[in-house]
């Protein structure tokens, strides 16, 4: 009985530390921009996707894994520079859209390129599952547990100690007192596309191997990630990774206890309670809208 | 540019040319809607290819009743909605004389009432058995249903001495057909269903359920129903959990990707296939084995690609209605359907096919071979 819980205790974090990766890039472009990057997800697919070509094609692992975050990198100041200045000064709303849009174009390109199958990246340190008290657990969630929280901490110094971060937090705050201070603004938001889209590569090499990837795999981890960033309160680091952790844990625990057929509906109809009681999440700043 | 139209001027000098008499006449129309994209890709995508592969050999080998076949084909994307409208321009706009495709079930259950309307012969590509049961008057199918699937899985289970086994099947359109089926089938096998558990199609981690499953008393077995990467993260949590018990998956996941996906957690796993996936394992006294040799090696060479059973089940689409025009000696919708319906003994790439008035699959269980993955590659089960 107790392992059986334990099992399910796993299962939910393996999936939650998915979700929370998936969260924290969210979290860091809201921060910076007010802007929800529907593209995150596609951030995600092109880190595992290119790790995964990589490796196939002959390059050793860490190596495939700093080219995967570079290119996807890449991507992200592409679809800053392309797509997002040139919008200027529109509305967060426009800003939004343009980001779906640049999730269906990454899509098409991952389709073309990669192919229409799947793949599965091999797991940093084997797939001996660890076993403890009868139930399992794989090596590739504790990688992914501790790059989340490496992550969390990485984002904390970043937007308290440096200041990239600290111009990073004053631009989303009040643009125009950003400007006045002379933080370049524009600047500003290219280096957090920058970031978000190398966080999510990371996030996509460090879940491949579990999530297995294809071109269609940020569609969902997107979707999740989204979810989770709300949960925890957007903006939030810490917010972003307890999202993430609680859906996968509720996930498991109505599979396991409820039943697996509405193993999706449960999280999302306490998300719906719990955004109506706290409608920032739960770890989200006390502040009224800007209008 | 330039180009092109020197490339029409040039064709169209050469066929007033060359034009030989056989073809003077008009093409025959063959419309298709597939999901070369989408969810379904996997599936449309080695469709289109054996369309286009074998519709080019015909044509080269003289055509059929003298006439060459023109592909006209849509791709719906994986969406039922666009599938309705492109049927609808395929009987209205191309007039087309037969239609050969809808990848999905969804897609197919879209396009039957324009076929029906239009009295149009339809040879479906996708699996449910809701198409032909009840039986359409022009809707006809190749691929296997997933009931025989379930049929064949419990005779396997059978010859073992399984009577309890746990269902794990994913939510999608397939999966909850093929759970469907299970448990309409299941009493008729003497088979019982001890657990019955579901997941997501993009679902990472499922040892939820397989725990659940184990530890239900009584499971001699689990028995998977869903196709794409879901079965292959069951398996290999299946591996990881180091769950005792036999694991079958459905024909859903007959495809090299499977095997390369689940890793070793997939040796011993058994799933029934058509006989295309074993085609070099075959007996040489078996009758499909010159068909699913030859069509191997045909797609192969062309594509440098390995074959899967649904570019399998395009080419028995595709053969069964090349048959039928030519015992129908004309295009006439109505008999051409009539020698659709009259097929018998047709060997493709599926199974035999013997078709009838009450049976527009004509397939029957030794159609499914019982495969097991052994070392990873496919073995045929003892």
């Amino acid at each position: 009985m107790l392992s059986q819980t334990l099992q399910y205790l796993f299962s939910g974090l393996t999936n939650g530390a998915i979700y929370a990766l998936a969260a924290l890039g969210f979290s860091l472009i809201y921060n910076a921009s007010g802007v929800i990057n529907f593209a995150q997800g596609e951030f995600i697919m092109l880190g595992g996707v290119s790790a995964v070509m990589l490796t196939s094609a002959g390059v050793p692992l860490p190596l495939a894994i700093f080219l995967a975050v570079l290119i996807t990198a890449a991507a992200g100041l592409l679809l800053e520079k392309l797509a997002i200045e040139p919008a200027g000064n529109a509305e967060v709303v426009s800003l939004i859209i343009i980001t779906i849009g640049a999730s269906i174009f990454f899509q098409g390109v991952a389709q073309v390129v990669f192919g229409k199958g799947q793949r599965a990246l091999a797991p940093f340190t084997g797939d001996a599952p660890i076993m403890l008290a009868g139930a399992s657990l794989l090596p590739q969630s504790l990688w992914m547990i501790g790059t989340g929280a490496v992550i969390v901490l990485a984002l904390a110094w970043f937007f308290e100690r440096t200041r990239l971060g600290k111009a990073l937090l004053a631009t989303a705050h009040n643009r125009l007192a950003a400007q006045l201070v002379g933080i370049n603004t524009r600047h500003v938001l290219a280096v957090s596309f920058v970031l978000s889209a190398a966080l999510g590569a990371i996030a996509g090499v460090v879940s491949a191997p579990i999530t297995l990837t294809s071109y269609d795999v940020g569609i969902m981890l997107g979707l999740k990630g989204f979810v989770a960033a709300t949960l925890g309160g957007l903006g939030s680091a810490v917010g972003a990774v307890a999202g993430g952790l609680i859906l996968g844990l509720m996930e498991a625990l109505a599979a396991g206890y409820i039943s697996s057929a509405y193993k999706d509906a449960v999280p999302f109809v306490l998300i719906i309670l719990i955004l109506f009681f706290m409608p920032r999440g739960l770890f989200g700043a006390r502040v009224t809208e800007r209008v | 540019m330039r180009r092109t139209l020197l490339h029409t001027l040039s064709g169209l000098v050469m066929a007033g040319m060359l034009a030989a008499p056989a073809f003077a006449q008009a093409p025959i129309k063959i419309g298709s809607v597939l999901s070369v994209t989408g969810p379904g890709s996997f599936l449309g995508d080695p469709e289109i290819k054996t369309f286009e592969l074998y519709i080019e050999k015909i044509n080269a080998e003289g055509g059929v009743l003298g006439r060459k076949l023109q592909l006209i084909n849509y791709d719906d994307g994986t969406d039922a909605n666009k599938a309705n409208g492109f049927t609808k321009r395929l009987i209205e706009e191309d007039k087309v004389d037969i239609i050969i495709g809808g990848t999905t079930t969804g897609s197919t259950m879209a396009m039957v009432p324009l076929v029906e309307k239009a009295e149009i012969p339809f040879i479906s590509l996708a699996g449910a058995v809701v198409i032909i049961e009840p039986v359409k008057k022009w809707v006809f199918k190749t691929p296997h249903t997933d009931r025989m699937a379930a049929e064949k899985v419990f005779e396997d289970m059978k010859k073992r001495g399984i009577t309890k086994f746990g269902l794990l099947s994913e939510n999608s359109g397939f999966g909850q057909s093929g759970k469907k089926e299970t448990h309409a089938v299941a009493g008729k096998y003497g088979m019982q269903i001890v657990a019955d558990e579901m997941y997501g199609p993009k679902d990472a981690d499922v040892t939820t359920q397989l725990t659940k499953i184990k530890n239900t008393p009584g499971v001699q077995a689990i028995f998977v129903f869903g196709f794409g990467q879901g079965p292959a993260v069951v398996t290999k949590n299946y591996g990881q959990l180091g769950i005792a018990v036999p694991m079958y998956q459905s024909h859903g996941v007959a495809s090299e990707q499977y095997i390369k996906l689940s890793g070793k957690a997939a040796d011993g796993v058994r799933l029934p296939a058509a006989a295309l996936l074993v085609a070099n394992a075959l007996p040489g006294s078996d009758a499909q084995k010159p068909v699913v040799v030859g069509y191997e090696k045909a797609y192969k060479d062309r594509f440098k690609q390995e074959v899967s059973t649904f570019g399998g089940h395009a080419y028995d689409g595709l053969m069964i209605a090349v048959g039928a025009f030519k015992r129908a000696g004309s295009t006439d919708k109505a008999k051409v359907r009539d020698a659709i319906e009259q097929t018998k003994g047709f060997v493709g790439t599926g199974g035999v096919v013997n078709m009838s008035p009450t049976d527009h699959l004509g397939l029957d269980l030794s159609a499914f071979r019982m495969l097991e993955i052994r070392n990873g590659d496919w073995t045929l089960a003892k």
